[in-house]
């Protein structure tokens, strides 16, 4: 799953069967930092979000199952949640390189 | 599945309800030395991890959903465990 920001919404007249009555909304993948990672892309709204809102998206066929009634239609991108936190710890806290040998977590 | 450091944590209350009673972290993979790091993204907590944990994650659906026993869960990546070392040849 991924962040993202609600940046507008979009409203189709003419849409595949079973869509209909499916909030569409503008929305920018957000990396940790809140960065924009990538275009913008389209949404469904399944939690009422609004513009300016953080949110959670999820992608490929767990879209679709985030449908509140008919479950396969075809939709790729759902915002499932709204983000009230996001706490990330600084990049410096932690190693992200793995070596070879053993690498000790524990 | 992929390994990955827990970073951060994400609370959202009003969301689909199959997130709910469930912890939701930021994490970002890990990579071997030289290589390009890949995008952070957003996990299901199922192993109690916490920040700075390393974590086994699964990436795909069916199996997340076999995690949360639940068919209909819109979840795709789910973290399956807590990684103490890895030994690399």
């Amino acid at each position: 799953m991924l962040l993202g920001r609600v940046e507008g919404s979009a409203v189709c007249s003419v849409k595949y069967p079973g869509t209909e009555g499916l909030k569409l909304l503008i929305v920018q993948p957000l990396n940790r930092h809140l960065e924009p990672v990538g275009a913008l892309q389209v949404a469904v709204d399944v939690v009422q979000a609004g513009a300016g809102d953080i949110c959670l998206m999820v992608r490929s066929r767990e879209a679709a199952l985030a449908m509140p009634d008919i479950k396969f239609v075809p939709v790729d991108l759902a915002l499932v949640g709204i983000v009230d936190e996001l706490s990330v710890h600084p990049d410096s806290e932690f190693d992200f390189v793995l070596k070879k040998g053993v690498n000790p977590f524990a | 599945m992929i390994l990955a450091k827990v970073i951060g944590t994400v609370v959202t209350t009003i969301g689909h309800s199959d997130f709910k009673h469930r912890r939701l972290l930021v994490v970002q993979p890990l990579v071997m030395e030289g290589e390009k790091a890949d995008d952070d993204f957003v996990a299901l907590d199922a192993s109690h991890a916490g920040i700075g944990d390393t974590v086994l994650i699964n990436r795909e659906g069916g199996g997340a959903r076999q995690v949360l026993k639940n068919p209909d869960a819109p979840v795709i990546s789910v973290i399956v465990g807590i990684v103490d070392s890895i030994n690399i040849g």
